[in-house]
């Protein structure tokens, strides 16, 4: 309902208005090559080229047979691609007496995996939930001592442990490589878990507890189903730990029979006799390294929300 | 006040964090379908008193029954209680009806009997439509009707709020304190209300506890707290904008504050001091005559006006009185600029008068 009046200042304003959109006007342009762009860009090129060639030589030099890797040009790719060192790797390398590859020492990995990361997410996600839900006298002291678990070297735990496992009787079993995983796993999980929890506002806790919810009934209903990011977190966390152990595998495990990928890797590679098979060698390194890698493409974007949701509070 | 038949009633209830005492020897009886609010400013303890009244939290001594039952130690769920939250608490990962039903389920009601309390409480809160939908696809205002529904659905005699429309903007604040009434007055249960408002403090209350300390200052009607209240904290605390307090001395039927003899002819004392005794008036802005009702006023005085606060359905003026800047509530329609000489009128008979020692009204 425009009046006379008011369609008469518009148009007086007109003018004015017109002159003004002279100048800088709408978003401002950017300028793609810029200096401090090329600096960036290039900087990242660079750093990405250096992270990535090492990974580049091993899968080029894995596609090689034996006489072109002698040539010695090993940034070249392969001129003729083999998968025989994949295959041998994986069936019939040998250490020490058992000629069978790297395929023993992933079975057993994977013995030791799948129990290890059950049994040590699921204890640890019940542990910060109590920690952080279920506050009882000592709570906190009972925190800061797994807390210091944490930051004890573990080799200073190697010899006690061996002996104590010998006394159970678990020496040299993949039972008691299992165990020791789980406790070593426990503190920097529960921290994980606790502090997740905490950031789950109280007053929920607090409304399930009147809707008549009790320990486990609160944690499987209501704060499970709101944890999947900080679950795949904890998971990535160990199986990527617990995959890539070196340490612990060597020490618990008696006999070649029971080593674990790592420490057969490691035992390939170094091996003494005859010639040294670089093609083979790091196709066994690309194999073992195949589990992290795939969880880590697998988990993507749920880690970096697990990642940030675990980390804000302390 | 001791209610022959209390719904709620808190006895000599005490509570610390370690040397921190949050609640101290605390007494509180609540009527059968009273609606009782607990106001104070943050700190004060009244979210603590709701959380054990809910069993929430442990008291460190005293006793909490519910309908004649000593509930101190008894689970929250078994206390006969509802109770909405501020961040509305709903189950993000479940639908409105999950979150109606999960505590029935838990109680292992019948099926039939849980779809029957579910269909009455999305009928009153009228939130039908929203029952297969999840919490994060609802407004606020929407939000806390679920949550209230949650509490409606256990079928309880005591409702517990802990300031439960903090979290919304002003408009549908205003909105849901009118249908929280209603709701009220409809069930006739027996609500305990947590807030910091005074204006849904007023406006919900069959009673008001104002708490500070840990301490409940005075426990009374609204129209009690508004119009008689008991000490300065009180007085200070309702209102907005607050009484302005003035220092004076009582001397026979007046009240000699600076430059002014205030009539005390129409106070009524509950305690009359003697003559001397340093007291405090405390005199609302709303109860400062102006215009046509000065005729009424016992005292008139001509002051100035300093700063002009137009608010559209009435204006506020600062003016130089007795020492202090006085408050003067005027109507909306008062055409006043800063400056302007206005004649006032007092009527110490609506004022509060409190001894400055003990704080406390005469």
């Amino acid at each position: 309902m425009a009046d006379v009046g008011i369609l008469a200042t518009t148009k007086a304003a007109e003018q004015p208005v017109a002159a003004l959109l002279d100048g800088p006007r709408g978003p401002k342009p950017v300028r793609r090559f810029s200096r401090s762009n090329i600096i960036i860009y290039g900087t990242l090129f660079v750093v990405a080229l250096y992270y990535a060639l090492p990974l580049y030589v091993m899968i080029v030099t894995s596609l090689k047979g034996m006489p072109e890797i002698r040539v010695g040009n090993i940034f070249a790719p392969p001129l003729e691609v083999t998968f025989q060192p994949w295959v041998k790797a994986w069936q019939e390398a040998c250490t020490g007496i058992n000629c069978d590859g790297l395929s023993r020492g992933f079975w057993n990995s994977f013995q030791i995996l799948i129990p290890s990361v059950i049994l040590s997410v699921a204890i640890a996600s019940v542990n910060g939930y109590a920690l952080s839900m279920w506050k009882f006298r000592g709570s906190e002291v009972f925190f800061t001592l797994l807390m210091i678990g944490a930051f004890i070297p573990y080799q200073v735990m190697l010899y006690p442990i061996v002996i104590m496992l010998r006394e159970a009787g678990l020496y040299g079993s993949l039972t008691g490589l299992v165990l020791v995983h789980v406790a070593f796993g426990m503190p920097i999980n529960t921290l994980l878990f606790r502090n997740y929890f905490a950031s789950i506002p109280e007053e929920l806790f607090k409304a399930a507890r009147v809707d008549g919810a009790g320990f486990w009934a609160i944690f499987f209903r209501i704060m499970l189903p709101m944890s999947l990011p900080i679950f795949v977190v904890a998971l990535i966390i160990q199986v990527t730990g617990i995959w890539n152990d070196f340490l612990f595998g060597v020490t618990f495990t008696s006999s070649p029979e029971r080593y674990p990928m790592t420490v057969q890797l490691n035992n390939i590679v170094n091996s003494v006799q005859g010639v040294k098979e670089y093609n083979v060698n790091m196709a066994a390194t690309l194999l073992t390294g195949l589990v992290p890698l795939v969880i880590y493409f697998a988990s993507g974007k749920l880690f970096v929300r697990g990642i940030a949701a675990g980390a804000v509070k302390g | 006040m001791t209610l022959l038949n209390p719904s709620v009633s808190i006895k000599n209830l005490d509570l610390s964090f370690g040397a921190v005492k949050v609640l101290q020897n605390l007494n509180l009886d609540i009527g059968d379908g009273e609606f009782l609010v607990l106001l104070g400013s943050s700190g004060c303890g009244k979210s603590t008193l709701l959380n054990v009244i809910a069993g929430l939290l442990e008291p460190t001594d005293g006793q909490v029954w519910i309908k004649g039952r000593n509930v101190t130690w008894a689970e929250p769920s078994e206390r006969g209680i509802g109770m909405v939250f501020q961040s509305y608490a709903l189950y993000p990962q479940m639908t409105v009806e999950g979150n109606l039903t999960f505590g029935l389920r838990n109680a292992k009601v019948p099926k039939a009997e849980i779809a029957k309390r579910v269909a009455r409480a999305a009928e009153i809160l009228q939130i039908e439509p929203l029952l297969k939908r999840k919490p994060g696809a609802l407004s606020g205002g929407q939000r806390q009707r679920v949550a209230i529904g949650r509490a409606l659905v256990r079928d309880v005699e005591v409702f517990l709020f802990d300031e439960p429309l903090s979290n919304l903007d002003a408009k549908l604040r205003a909105d849901l304190r009118v249908e929280l009434k209603r709701l009220h007055n409809n069930l006739k249960n027996t609500m305990i209300y947590v807030t910091h408002d005074q204006v849904e403090a007023m406006t919900l209350a069959d009673r008001i506890a104002i708490m500070k300390g840990g301490k409940i200052m005075q426990l009374g009607t609204p129209a009690e707290i508004y119009g008689k209240p008991q000490n300065l904290y009180v007085a200070d605390f309702i209102g907005s904008p607050s009484m302005t307090f003035f220092d004076g001395t009582v001397e026979g039927d007046v009240i000699r504050i600076p430059d002014h003899d205030l009539p005390l002819g129409t106070y009524e004392f509950s305690q009359r001091p003697a003559t001397g005794r340093p007291a405090i008036i405390g005199i609302r802005p709303e109860h400062v005559m102006t215009g046509d009702n000065l005729r009424s006023a016992p005292y008139t005085a001509e002051v100035t006006a300093d700063l002009v606060e137009p608010m559209g359905s009435d204006t506020l003026v600062h003016c130089a009185f007795g020492g202090q800047t006085m408050r003067v509530r005027m109507d909306g329609q008062a055409q006043v600029k800063p400056g302007d000489r206005l004649m006032i009128g007092i009527d110490p008979g609506a004022a509060s008068l409190f001894d400055k020692e003990t704080e406390a009204r005469l």
